[in-house]
């Protein structure tokens, strides 16, 4: 395994300055690294199953997922309905299919949304210093001490719930802890040689930020991007059992299992187990990911 | 040391200032303002201009924040129309059974992380070490929602020995212990998970440090390294991340009180969200702001106080 990056890499090179370049090597180490971790490679597996499911499955599995039917609701599985109907009458499992598209796109969409705004804030403050810095992260400090679920559930109910809606709400929280880690990387960072080299180049701040200060946070960025995903599909789950989800006929995986609660006492376990499964798999899916990523980001800026 | 405090102290104090100007913004977020929002929606212009007038709400922004914070240092946390009590009354009782949980439950996941995450850490890589790992993922991984129905499924629907609802608000908390098992043991399990992923790799990080290699060649055995060398130092940072972790614990108190109907300031909170009741839900912002705050603040001056390193750094 080739556990040394090779030093001479190209013209525009200074391995000395820890600079990460666009021909980087230590991709090939951490890809290494990161499939050695089983459990990573499990969660990929996982998560493309689950992509699989929800945007091909309806392709070969049909059922009504708009129009309501009580005359079938609450029916235990049988092989016309495999996983049961709900308490509307829509076939539980093409209903996960269905949910299961909303839940992956806001997890995911709210992972790149926040990433990216937390990247930037974090990089902007942590280059300018100051009182700049200060506050910036003032301003972090603040929204951070307010848990996330008040303020989730506070902006719910202040602005109507639709799915573009939520991703913002969970996103405008979301952004905060990238935005810490990106500071703290770039306050590091800005002292290295390769920025002074820039700054000597004649380069100026923005694009210092975005062409040498960004990319080089990549590593941290995309493991905690990827925890994102995991927590914005929990954020989204609780909001719907606090009543502030998406409002039908749209569905995921959270509401359906907040619906579901209300029915343990009557034994639909169809109604309750399915969608609960699906979520804690897919999150434990992001969550191995995001884990065996980390190590191989460490490994990389260790071998360095 | 000193100099420490004060920085710290004064970065709280800011960042308090923060929180009361965020709820300032949210509240002039509301729908319709703050008058039709409090006083609702079928308030007529009359009321609503008494209003605006009461509270000096025509008068510039910065003005209507100094009065704003002025009142709310007097302990004046607003009145609450929907329920015709004042905040402060609304919060005196439900405050003092949401730290009985969230105490409860913090200390519980503590005294079993603490144990756990050096077993683990001990047995690292081995198959229970494997299956410890496992079970913390999938409690972190859970909506605590679900975690709740599955324990109520577990303990109150197949073997029928505990209450699935928490407390009523009209006896006192202790006259009721079963009806607190689940809730605390909900809420103990959600914060074990946030607890013993960390505790596991601090002591892992401890124990490739220099003094633990000078420690066995001097002689010592494993587990006299383990608990007189290792354990000091990978307790300490558990104090920063309780800190740390209050608003995460805050959340899980959330949706615990609102599954089992536990009267706290959670469920204060929720019902107040569906009901539009946005005096309390200010309220109740404010007061969970303040005390993640002062919580954070006095879990570093603690951290300081027990680590030398930060003490004269």
């Amino acid at each position: 395994m080739p556990l040394q990056p090779e030093l001479a890499l190209g013209p525009e090179t200074f391995p000395d300055a820890g600079e990460a370049t666009r021909h980087d090597r230590p991709f090939r180490l951490v890809l290494a690294v990161f499939t050695e971790n089983r459990l990573s490679v499990l969660g990929i597996f996982v998560v493309l199953f689950f992509v699989l499911f929800c945007f091909v499955g309806p392709l070969f599995y049909h059922t009504n997922q708009i129009q309501t039917n009580l005359g079938i609701e609450s029916q235990s599985p049988s092989l016309h309905h495999v996983l049961g109907t709900d308490d509307v009458g829509y076939d539980v499992l093409g209903r996960l299919m269905f949910g299961g598209q909303t839940t992956l796109v806001v997890g995911l969409v709210v992972a790149l949304l926040a990433t990216s705004f937390g990247v930037i804030w974090g990089a902007i403050a942590g280059f300018a210093g100051g009182l700049v810095d200060s506050v910036m992260m003032r301003t972090v400090d603040t929204m951070l001490a307010i848990p996330t679920l008040f303020l989730l559930l506070f902006l719910a109910s202040i602005f109507t719930p639709s799915e573009p809606l939520l991703i913002l709400v969970i996103a405008s929280v979301a952004w905060l802890v990238p935005s810490r880690l990106v500071r703290a990387e770039t306050l590091s960072l800005r002292s290295r040689q390769f920025v002074e080299a820039a700054r000597a180049q004649g380069a100026g701040t923005p694009r210092i930020i975005f062409r040498h200060i960004i990319p080089n946070v990549f590593g941290t960025v995309a493991v905690n991007a990827t925890f994102q995903v995991a927590d914005a599909i929990l954020a989204v789950t609780s909001l719907s059992f606090l009543g502030l989800g998406i409002p039908p006929p749209a569905a995921n995986w959270g509401g359906m299992l907040s619906n579901g609660v209300n029915y343990v006492y009557s034994g639909y376990w169809w109604q309750i187990w399915p969608a609960g499964v699906c979520i804690v798999a897919v999150v434990v899916a992001f969550n191995f990911i995001g884990d065996g990523l980390r190590d191989a980001v460490e490994v990389r800026l260790q071998k360095r | 040391m000193r100099a420490y405090l004060i920085r710290r102290t004064l970065q709280a104090i800011v960042v308090l200032f923060g929180v009361s100007v965020l709820v300032f913004i949210l509240l002039h977020l509301l729908p319709g303002g703050p008058a039709k929002a409090v006083l609702g929606l079928r308030a007529t212009k009359p009321a609503i201009r008494a209003f605006d007038q009461r509270y000096g709400l025509l008068k510039p922004l910065p003005v209507q924040y100094l009065a704003w914070v002025g009142q709310l240092l007097h302990g004046n946390l607003g009145f609450s129309y929907k329920q015709n009590q004042s905040v402060d009354s609304l919060l005196a009782e439900d405050m003092p059974r949401t730290l009985v949980l969230v105490g409860v439950a913090t200390l519980l996941a503590l005294a079993i992380a603490i144990p756990g995450g050096i077993y683990q850490a001990a047995r690292r890589n081995k198959p229970d070490d494997y299956v410890l790992t496992g079970m913390t993922f999938l409690f972190y991984s859970m909506p605590s929602f679900f975690l709740g129905t599955i324990l109520i499924i577990l303990l109150s629907q197949a073997l029928p020995v505990l209450p699935s609802t928490g407390p009523t608000a009209i006896s006192p908390l202790f006259d009721q212990i079963p009806n607190l098992v689940l809730p605390i043991l909900t809420l103990t399990l959600v914060n074990l998970a946030l607890f013993s992923r960390y505790m596991r790799s601090s002591v892992l990080e401890n124990m490739v440090q220099d003094y633990v290699r000078t420690a066995s060649s001097k002689g010592a055995s494993r587990p006299a390294i383990l608990f007189r060398h290792v354990l000091p130092n990978a307790l300490l940072p558990i104090i920063t991340l309780v800190g740390l972790s209050l608003p995460g614990i805050l959340s899980g108190a959330l949706i615990t009180e609102s599954l089992f109907n536990y009267p706290g300031m959670g469920l204060l909170f929720w019902n107040a969200a569906q009901t539009d009741d946005f005096p309390v839900m200010l309220g109740t912002t404010i007061v969970v702001g303040v005390g993640v705050v002062v919580g954070s603040l006095l879990a570093d001056i603690l951290y300081a106080v027990f680590d030398p390193r930060v003490r004269y750094a």
